[in-house]
């Protein structure tokens, strides 16, 4: 079937040349004025360039938050401070469109999903934990809960201003000031936030954005005045930072990779369970770390649930990350674009058979084409390890203890999915699945109230609900 | 004065429900308060405490499955089985040089903790669990469950409440652990699993070594099969907590501090010390007809 195109306009949504640093309440250009090139991965084309934070500028940072943090922050009634929170929601809201139309050309994804989930999430976010502002005697039993300080923050480019919100809104609430660092690939929503920031008339430096790649990260983490790290990215890096964090009194939380188990059942509503795992795979391209990466069948439907998804593989439309029909947009970046085929090549050497749909994709741009391996073993490199791409490995089981064994064979443990018809089974696999997340019967399902977070290897901490309160609080 | 030859007690490890020697046949020597010898206590190897990991990993299954009322029972039973023995634990703190006031106060705070924390068994999840009221059709709930095995080593100067304030906590969660015995006074902590081992306790659950900290700390930070590592000592110093937060990042071992100064304290009890040896787990379960 073919379609019109339907691209969403891009008129509306301004794209400056430079981004500058955003500390103390102001766009302030970076001390040693180096800036970097952010490109569009649909067009390969440069978007704009932002600055690159060195240890001045990481230092200026910290000590905006740290004023903001002693003066007026923490000095405000706890019900102000909710109030800013509420209407940095209500600003997120007004902007959603432009939002929505800037996530896609920084990073690729496809319209429809920053549109539908991106950036009414991150609204949803702030609206939820400003309401929490207020009510901190309520969320800890016999405690009393006082602000760490200045929270640095780090977070990944799969959904940018998401997590953005994620971070900003459970700190803000606790009477935490903070300085956030966007990855490199895609900071051009938090600066856009920035924005919001000061139309929110916030107190200068309780929000402070500085750009920069890894480097500037570990200023981030290594600074003196820092009390509390969170970090959303890889397993590998979250072990570096966990470690330079060795021996400091800093808190810290790490929201990191995973290889997440979806396990169909026979009695399964088999259609159903094939657009569950269609979602859990390919959802923003793959770039996400609870994918359901991991498909475990039951034999007696295995062979039936292999020829449906490749069915519906090749009715995806991969192309235009700002086509309204496009279903997987753009690898957000070079350096993922070839890790992916790396991968792939792993796969295909490891004697794993590839099945790839036979769409068109666009000449220009980083584009993969939604895959899945077959006859793979649980040792190999692309059962194990996170690909972070459109990437589906299928294996099979017969019975659910060995659905379990193999799910929990991993040192991941972030999400997964179950399958099934059967309440019952849903609540005992769910409680046999090492993992801080599991969707029944759904996948890829997220919400502000909900807490998100993994087991072993996958991180420490919870991000959402009451429970992502926690990590921005010392309990007296 | 009787003529009676006294029967003296051979101090073992407690590994899987078992008493052995430890593998290597060495020892070190524990003295009490004027320095006189009290036993030869088993200098445990890198080989003990993983042979102690493997036990408490195969226990975590069934005692994480046990319901909260059985655990609560059994947390119950140990302070019964330690209340019948209040002499015995009081006399041993005398030898290591506790005045018999304070022996006694702290025997009698160490079976009050065992029932404080048999109480929680059945409502830290109530309290720190969650019903989440997502936007979409789903019945949303967040439930603690137990990280798994625990590494711990229990306060160095408080031999019977320290320990039992440190354990109780992390297996009234469902957690298994591995406890290093306080070095110098490491005797309560092997009596007391003679206490374990008669009160319901499933071998594995608790496994006691004793040995030197310096020689086990890299191993019992190390070992990969291990969730998280629990300790307390406020003394301890920068390059050692440097050292354990280091290890830890090996495969995100939870690295659990809580330097207590006085475990008679208030302080030194609450369902956060259950919690912190907790994992949240959310469950999306699908609504509709």
């Amino acid at each position: 079937m073919e379609y019109d195109e339907a691209p969403e306009s891009a008129d509306h949504a301004e794209v400056k040349d430079q981004y500058e640093l955003f500390i103390g309440g102001e766009f302030v250009a970076p001390e040693k004025e180096r800036y970097f090139s952010s490109v569009n991965p649909a067009t390969e084309k440069e978007l704009t360039t932002f600055a690159e934070a060195t240890q001045q500028d990481v230092d200026k940072a910290v000590k905006a938050a740290r004023k903001a943090f002693e003066g007026p922050w923490s000095e405000m009634e706890a019900k102000e401070r909710g109030k800013y929170i509420f209407r940095l929601a209500r600003l997120i809201q007004e902007r959603a469109r432009e939002f929505a139309v800037l996530e896609s050309m920084d990073g690729g994804k496809p319209i429809r999903e920053s549109r539908d989930v991106d950036i009414p999430l991150a609204a949803a976010h702030f609206f939820y934990y400003a309401g929490w502002a207020d009510k901190l005697t309520y969320a800890f039993p016999g405690k009393k809960a006082e602000p760490l300080g200045v929270a640095g923050q780090i977070i990944p480019w799969n959904f940018p201003l998401l997590m953005l919100s994620w971070k900003i809104a459970p700190a803000l609430a606790t009477g935490n000031t903070v300085v956030l660092k966007p990855a490199e690939t895609t900071s051009l929503t938090a600066l856009k936030f920035a924005e919001l920031c000061q139309d929110a008339g916030l107190p200068d430096g309780v929000v402070n954005i500085i750009t920069g790649a890894g480097q500037t990260g570990s200023l981030v983490v290594n600074h003196d005045d820092v009390d509390k790290i969170a970090f959303t990215g890889s397993t590998e890096v979250g072990k570096i930072i966990k470690k330079s964090l060795a021996g400091t009194d800093k808190r810290y939380t790490l929201e990191l990779g995973g290889k997440g188990p979806n396990i169909i059942f026979e009695d399964a509503p088999i259609n159903e369970a094939v657009e569950g795992i269609i979602n859990a795979i390919f959802f923003n391209q793959g770039h996400v770390c609870c994918a359901g990466s991991r498909l475990f069948v039951q034999e007696g439907i295995a062979d039936k649930v292999v020829q449906k998804l490749r069915d519906r593989m090749e009715t995806l439309i991969v192309g235009d990350p700002l086509d309204k029909n496009t279903d997987i947009g753009a690898i957000n970046s070079e350096q993922q674009f070839e890790k992916i085929n790396k991968y792939l090549e792993i796969g295909v050497n490891e004697g794993a058979e590839m099945y790839q749909s036979s769409c068109d994709i666009p000449e220009v741009g980083y584009f993969c084409r939604p895959t899945l391996f077959t006859n793979v073993a649980q040792s190999n490199r692309i059962v194990q390890e996170e690909i972070f791409g459109p990437v589906l490995t299928i294996q099979t089981f017969r019975t659910a203890e060995e659905g379990i064994a193999k799910a929990n064979n991993t040192p991941y443990g972030l999400a997964g999915g179950v399958w099934t018809d059967k309440g019952s089974k849903i609540f005992k696999m769910s409680s046999k699945i090492r993992n801080g997340v599991v969707w029944a019967n759904t996948y890829n399902k997220f919400d502000p109230t909900s807490p998100f977070g993994g087991y072993k290897e996958s991180g420490e901490g919870r991000e959402g609900g009451l429970h992502g309160l926690y990590p921005y609080v010392n309990l007296k | 004065m009787s003529d009676r030859i006294e029967v003296l007690k051979t101090y073992k490890t407690y590994i899987g429900g078992n008493f052995p020697r430890t593998e290597s046949g060495r020892y070190y020597k524990v003295y009490d308060g004027d320095e006189n010898i009290l036993a030869n206590a088993c200098r445990c190897t890198r080989k003990d405490l993983r042979n102690a990991v493997v036990e408490a990993r195969n226990a975590v299954d069934g005692w994480s499955s046990r319901s909260a009322y059985n655990r609560g029972q059994i947390l119950y039973r140990i302070a019964e089985m330690l209340e019948t023995r209040k002499a015995q634990f009081t006399e041993e703190l005398e030898t290591i040089g506790t005045k018999k006031k304070q022996a006694r106060i702290e025997v009698e705070a160490a079976i009050d903790r065992l029932i404080y924390y048999a109480g929680w068994s059945d409502k830290y999840q109530q309290v720190f669990g969650s019903i989440n009221p997502v936007a979409s059709s789903h019945f949303n709930f967040s439930m603690p469950e137990p990280m798994g095995v625990v590494n711990i080593w229990p306060p160095g100067e408080s031999p019977l409440l320290g320990l039992i304030s440190v354990i109780a906590p992390v297996i009234t969660g469902g957690n298994t652990c591995v406890v290093l015995a306080s070095e110098k006074y490491p005797l309560s902590a092997i009596s007391f699993a003679e206490v374990l081992n008669s009160s319901d306790v499933p071998g594995g659950v608790v496994n006691i070594l004793t040995g030197y900290r310096s020689e086990l700390l890299e191993h019992m930070t190390t070992h990969k099969d291990v969730n998280a590592f629990f300790y307390t000592d406020p003394e301890t110093d920068q390059e050692t907590r440097k050292q354990i937060d280091e290890n830890g990042t090996l495969n995100l071992k939870r690295i659990i501090r809580k330097p207590v100064e006085n475990w008679l304290d208030e302080e030194a009890q609450s369902p956060y010390y259950i919690t912190d040896f907790q994992e949240t787990k959310t469950t999306w379960h699908p609504v509709g007809l």
